[in-house]
């Protein structure tokens, strides 16, 4: 916790101190632009406000046009450029940047801009609002590595740009460890890995992707990737936090990727699935996608500034989750570095004007998730509850005899129990007042306590209470999800908030647009029919939409990788990163687009390239030439997301429930973690029954307070969209694998399976675990290595009766009967070990 | 396994192992950091660490510290329109607004004459070693996004909380313990409003700066406590979890792995300076008196000794949440148990610090997220104030802050701060100035927007109340 962040500069700088060559022949995107947006934008770009000399330097029209007598940059003549001049002056009172500025140019950021000028100053386009171009791969042969066209775009670049080496391909089991994980979320058993390694087969590595893609589990490792993309939470966020139900929707997401849905169709799905003309209910439950923002129940609240949130979170949502664009710096004014414009982020906001809601307070689930059947069902019994309601609605008549009696009968139950007698006060009022003279409200307040009352009504009030509970019996435990439902033809007006302030109400008025620099004709929307979410959806897939394959294929190249083509996962913009190898990301975006946005397809092609089964383990001059392995030199390796390392822990120990959907369920959490939750006050149940045990994936997600364990481990708390999560190495993440009851009952539930499956000996024994944790054998010096703690702790535990006791009562599971309590507390510390080990946590 | 030798591997080489993101954002920061020593980020600092005392809910800036004389004598009367119109109101929408008088008695204290509730003679008694800010203005006017944005800047989630930022900026002196500690009580009343993890996220810094709660009631720290084993045991496991990873190192070369034996160790240390920290044994029986807590009641009095004990031990950033302080009704019976609640231990606080000669470099702050109606509210019982963010008070003490002061005011009323406005973002920069760190150079390059704790539009260190 000491370091600071100044702590790691020095070594952070050595990093980027070989400087690459200069380019003979500079591109403007590639190396141009981004010295001018670092140095010269701020002063002279696209922001009119901090514009100084009237000069920009982002457009070429104005860079090369004269002003005051003198050309900015004359193309092809460095030396009639004012800007060379003066980048290149030695009077500091001319000097560009200006002396005070902390940004300087170096002699190579001048050469470059020399070079392009003489050039001829081509500007170009921002790279990823062009529609990407399938390059034909190059022609590089490498036997062992080339095995597609993805190779052939990355051995290129190695080659041809860097001039580099890559690490040699993995081995059997490592690949079998990382396909595992990597498409199941799940390590395989020693079995699983010693078949492929056996496998002699020349698409060994194919048949098991192929095997794996096919697998349940796919859906289900895929589905976090998503879910933290879509916000997909269990609780509304603010203030109370309290829960709605969209469960549903996360079933939905693990389904479209085991059937392997289209991701076209999945988008127009999740965003328009209401209004597809061939809706079903499962589109119905996909459109829930729009109603996952944050929401408040808070007293005191004000309507208008949550349909304003409501607006900013979708609009984001389509830039981050399709676009991979920042629109909500656009919430308040033009964006400072794209083109998109305050109107280009509430145009976009107007798609969802007809997206029915209540901006505050508890929004009602609007449709059962079940088959026909079941709804058939439900119609009988309402019709059954209905028919009993009506016969109850014939009421009594009240003869005048009778009158009397139900009156003395009510004040006498009032008499004997002043305090707590239960009849309305409205009632108890009438009462008091003589028969004669009680008004029409009185007298039918008086009939009505009669009527549910009346002796002749008991069978059919019984009758009724009958209907009732069975109908709730019924209903209460169907899945229902808060999907959208349209207003269509109602729209909510939807205005342009100047600095985002939801008080404004003199605003434009806008109507659904795409933005304009996006799409050139979206200016002609405003003279036709209105558009709407469908029309939106079906132009983020539009194959001339530039971005969204591009989002897509980096993401699950991130997936795979570790890092995206694009590292900047979430901003595709001029802000984010000029991808290395954007030959590569367009090719597989093309390719994505020509398969028909079949994910699987694409998730095949990654796999089995030889990229993806290099060794992770750089060489010494790799780590020096390619630090952050952005010529993909080798594997990427990271820590097991936090569900990932649950099942992890899970699976190994045989604890694993394999259950796929339904509710989200509550595995152990601390007591009084909810402590600062209020409105109602609530305590988490941890699950008793097979919900225990079941994936990460389907953890209870309450946002404000996210499972301490899924916290430590870096999950989101889905908030809003996250493209990328971060990967941190906290101290919190050794107390959780280590104390955490749901780690800690996996490596007793493992030391029951090391006792019981493991062999006859100790050594046996041991080197059995290693392989279930790791999936390779062990080398002597690691066993020798927990063969003592083994031993050490069969001493310790053996005098420690209270210690042990506490331990083997971690958590719900039975502890495996004739064990000896000391052995199986020993093998619990080994299990401990092995399941904290780093190799364990991390997929390499 | 060498402490020392360890910590250098760590700082070493996390850098090499450092996502793309973070990398980025450092280098960003290189312009700004590019200076050492002393004054690393702008200034020379006067403050070393924050306490920062959070009373939410929003306590009555009206009945505590900012005596409206006025505002008694139109009791009951209609608020003036003017004032109100076009304004934010919470509960009240649509109501009918009326003048409701201040609840509670205020008089003179200290050397300096200050003018405070006779509900705080605690805080009374250190008035000459405090600045009242009577000033202070919020952008939002309910709980939860008012908490975020005092606490980030923004009224929206996602952006780092201010004790991240620091500890971010700083790093820590804590040996053992987190940079950045949180701890929460609760009143006994009737409606604590909910207090969500993320006021004290880590937004988009490194998840390392993120606070890290000590609890009152079981593991102070979550998953602290070992499963059965002992201490000896627990030690034998993760040295042979270190001794494997460090085998493990040698043959794949991944700059993680130092850092996760470093982390393991942190965690196996932490697991016995926690349970040190919170252990109030060794405290005098005065000490407890003068905070007036009882060890373990999980108190705010013993929160504030235990910011005490973590200030001592080189902790950041102290944040202290009590809970309860929404009185949209019964202000006048609820208030005095909150300022009963908080009144001494903030008092004994200052005093102990003082006393210790760490207030100079301690900078406290006590805050709500935001104040009081002048007009009253009542749905139920006796009445109460509703929510209000044009005008409150809050006090700043120690750290380079001139005690014995006040700054800024509300109208007569006490509705809009008219004189010395202060906002969030010119509390954080005073804050940040304190602590050495030049507000306007401190931030974080996110999705290519100069990210600051400051916020966009421009805010301003308050010279006047520093020494």
């Amino acid at each position: 916790m000491k370091a600071p962040a100044l702590a790691f500069l020095p070594i952070a700088t050595v990093l980027l101190a070989a400087e690459p060559p200069i380019p003979a022949k500079p591109e403007y995107n590639r190396d141009v632009r981004p010295i001018l947006a670092d140095a010269c934008f701020r002063c002279h770009g696209f922001d009119k406000n901090t514009r100084e000399a009237d000069l920009r330097l982002d457009v070429r029209e104005a860079a090369v046009a004269k002003i005051d007598g003198i050309f900015p940059i004359m193309p092809g003549k460095p030396a009639d450029s004012e800007v060379w001049r003066r980048i290149t002056a030695s009077d500091k009172d001319d000097l560009m940047p200006p002396a005070k500025e902390h940004r300087q140019l170096s002699a190579r950021e001048k050469e470059i801009l020399k070079r392009w000028i003489e050039q001829g100053a081509e500007y170009q386009p921002h790279w990823a609002y062009i529609a990407p171009a399938k390059a034909a791969p190059p022609d590089v042969k490498q036997a062992g590595f080339v095995r597609g066209a993805i190779d052939q775009f990355v051995l290129a670049r190695q080659q041809r740009s860097l001039g580099l080496e890559h690490a040699g391909e993995a081995d059997r089991a490592t690949l079998a460890r990382r396909l595992y994980l990597d498409l199941l979320g799940l390590p395989p058993t020693p079995a699983e890995v010693d078949a492929f390694a056996k496998d002699a087969a020349p698409d060994a590595t194919g048949k098991l992707v192929e095997k794996l893609l096919a697998s349940p589990q796919f859906g289900e490792r895929m589905a976090v990737w998503w879910l933290d993309l879509a916000r997909f939470a269990d609780t509304i966020g603010y203030h109370s936090d309290n829960p709605h139900d969209v469960w549903p929707y996360r079933d939905y997401v693990i389904a479209a990727f085991n059937e392997n849905k289209r991701f076209d169709r999945f988008t127009l799905e999740q965003i328009a699935g209401d209004l597809l003309p061939d809706a079903t209910l499962q589109t119905r439950v996909a459109s829930t996608f729009n109603r996952l923002n944050m929401r408040t129940q808070e007293g005191g609240a004000q309507p208008k500034q949550y349909e304003a949130k409501t607006v900013t979170d979708r609009v984001k949502a389509i830039g981050t989750v399709w676009l991979g664009q920042t629109f909500m710096c656009a919430e308040c004014h033009d964006h400072k570095f794209d083109p998109v414009t305050a109107r280009d982020f509430y145009a976009l906001g107007a798609f969802f004007a007809d997206v029915k809601e209540t901006p505050i307070g508890r929004e009602e689930e609007t449709i059962i998730v079940a088959d026909d059947a079941t709804l058939a069902k439900l119609k009988s019994l309402d019709e059954a509850l209905a028919k009993t309601r009506a016969k109850l609605a014939e009421r009594v008549k009240v003869t005048e005899p009778e009158q009397p009696f139900w009156e003395f009968d009510l004040n006498e139950r009032i008499g004997s129990n002043p305090k707590e007698h239960g009849i309305p006060k409205d009632l108890v009022a009438a009462l008091k007042v003589e028969k004669a003279k009680r008004n029409p409200k009185q007298k039918q307040a008086l009939d009505d306590y009669i009527q549910r009352n009346h002796p002749l009504l008991a069978p059919v009030r019984k009758a009724l209470d009958a209907a009732e509970v069975e109908r709730k019996r019924f209903f209460d435990p169907l899945p229902k999800t808060i999907a959208t439902v349209s207003t269509a033809p109602e729209f909510r007006t939807v205005r342009l908030l100047p600095r985002g302030d939801w008080m404004k109400e003199d605003g434009e008025v806008v109507l659904p647009t795409m933005p304009a620099y996006l799409d050139a004709k979206s200016g002609d929307a405003a003279n036709a029919t209105r558009l709407t979410r469908l029309d939106l959806a079906k132009w983020l897939v539009a194959r001339n939409n530039p971005l969204t394959a591009r989002v897509v294929v980096n993401r699950l190249w991130k997936q795979f990788f570790g890092i995206g083509l694009c590292k900047t996962l979430d901003d595709l913009g001029t802000q984010g990163e000029l991808p290395p190898n954007q030959a590569l990301l367009d090719w597989l975006a093309c390719e994505f687009m020509d398969s028909g946005w079949d994910v699987k397809h694409i998730v095949k092609l990654m796999l089995t390239s030889g990229a993806y089964r290099q060794s992770s383990v750089p060489t010494k001059a790799l780590v020096q030439r390619d630090p952050e392995n952005r010529a993909v030199t080798r594997a990427g390796r990271w820590r097991l997301d936090a569900e990932f390392l649950r099942d992890n822990a899970l699976s190994v120990s045989g604890l694993l429930v394999q259950k796929l959907g339904g509710p989200s369920v509550k595995p152990y959490q601390p007591a009084g973690y909810w402590e600062n939750l209020n409105f109602p006050v609530r305590e988490w149940a941890n699950d008793k029954g097979p919900d225990q045990w079941r994936r990460g994936l389907y953890t209870w997600w309450q946002r404000s307070y996210l499972h301490p364990a899924l916290m430590a481990l870096d999950a989101p708390s889905r908030e809003e969209c996250t493209a990328e999560r971060v990967r941190s190495n906290i101290p919190q993440q050794a107390l959780v694998l280590l104390n955490d009851p749901t780690y800690v009952e996996a490596a007793r539930a493992f030391a029951g399976r090391i006792i019981a499956e493991g062999g006859d000996d100790t050594d046996e024994r041991l080197a059995w675990a290693w392989r279930q944790a790791t999936q390779r054998e062990a080398k002597p010096d690691e066993l020798a290595l927990i063969a003592k703690l083994f031993e050490d702790h069969k001493q310790s535990f053996a005098e420690d009766a209270a210690g042990r006791g506490t331990l083997l009562n971690t958590g719900y599971a039975p502890a495996p009967k004739d064990a000896n309590p000391t052995e199986l507390a020993a093998w619990t510390s080994v299990a401990r070990a092995l399941l904290n080990l780093h190799e364990t946590i991390t997929r390499s | 396994m060498n402490l020392e030798q360890t910590r250098r591997t760590f700082l070493g080489r996390t850098a090499q192992g450092v996502g793309a993101v973070a990398l980025a954002s450092l280098l960003g920061q290189r312009k700004l950091l590019a200076a050492t020593g002393a004054a690393p980020l702008g200034f020379k600092p006067k403050a070393k660490r924050v306490i920062w005392l959070s009373m939410a809910g929003g306590p009555s800036h009206l009945e505590l510290f900012d005596f409206k004389p006025k505002l008694a004598a139109m009791d009951g009367m209609p608020m003036p329109e003017s004032m109100t119109a076009g304004q934010q109101v919470a509960q009240l929408q649509g109501q009918k607004l009326v003048c409701f008088g201040p609840q509670s008695k205020f008089r003179r204290y200290g050397q300096c004459g200050a003018e405070l509730s006779e509900l705080f003679p605690g805080i009374g008694a250190v008035a000459d070693e405090i600045c009242i800010v009577r000033s202070m203005t919020s952008e939002a006017i309910n709980h939860d996004p008012a908490h975020t944005f005092i606490n980030t800047g923004s009224q929206l989630p996602g952006k780092p909380s201010m004790g991240s930022w620091v500890t971010y900026g700083l790093g820590s002196d804590a040996e053992d313990l987190p940079g950045f500690v949180v701890l929460v009580s609760t009143g006994p009343g009737r409606t604590p409003q909910p207090i969500s993890v993320r006021q004290w996220s880590a937004g988009f810094l490194p998840s390392r700066f993120q606070g890290v709660q000590l609890r009152g009631k079981g593991d102070p720290v979550l998953y602290l406590q070992n499963p059965g084993v002992s201490r000896a045991q627990q030690g034998d496991i993760i040295r042979t979890v270190n001794a494997l990873n460090a085998k493990r190192d040698a043959l794949v070369d991944d700059p993680e792995i130092a850092t996760r034996i470093a982390q393991y160790e942190m965690a196996f240390r932490m697991q016995a300076s926690v349970p040190e920290l919170t252990d109030l044994r060794d405290e005098s029986q005065s000490t407890l008196d003068r905070y007036g807590c009882a060890p373990g009641d999980g108190s705010f009095a013993s929160n504030c000794l235990l910011a005490r004990r973590l200030a001592e031990r080189g902790v950041r950033f102290i944040q202290l949440y009590h809970r309860d302080w929404d009185h949209h009704s019964l202000l006048r019976e609820e208030l005095p148990l909150r300022a009963r609640e908080t009144d001494r231990a903030c008092g004994a606080l200052i005093t102990d610090l003082k006393q210790r000669g760490m207030l100079d470099e301690t900078l406290v702050v006590w805050a709500g997220e935001f104040g009081r109606t002048p007009m009253s509210q009542s749905n139920k019982g006796s009445p109460g104030r509703d929510h209000h963010n044009k005008g409150f008070s809050i006090w700043l003490a120690g750290g380079g802050v001139r005690g014995g002061m006040s700054y800024g005011a509300t109208d007569e009323l006490g509705y809009a701060a008219v004189e010395n406005v202060v906002s969030a973002h010119d509390l954080h920069a005073t804050m940040l100035h304190l602590l050495g760190i030049d507000h306007r150079r401190f931030s974080v390059k996110v999705q290519g927007l100069e990210s600051k704790l400051t916020g966009v539009e421009p805010a301003r260190v308050l010279h006047p109340i520093l020494t």
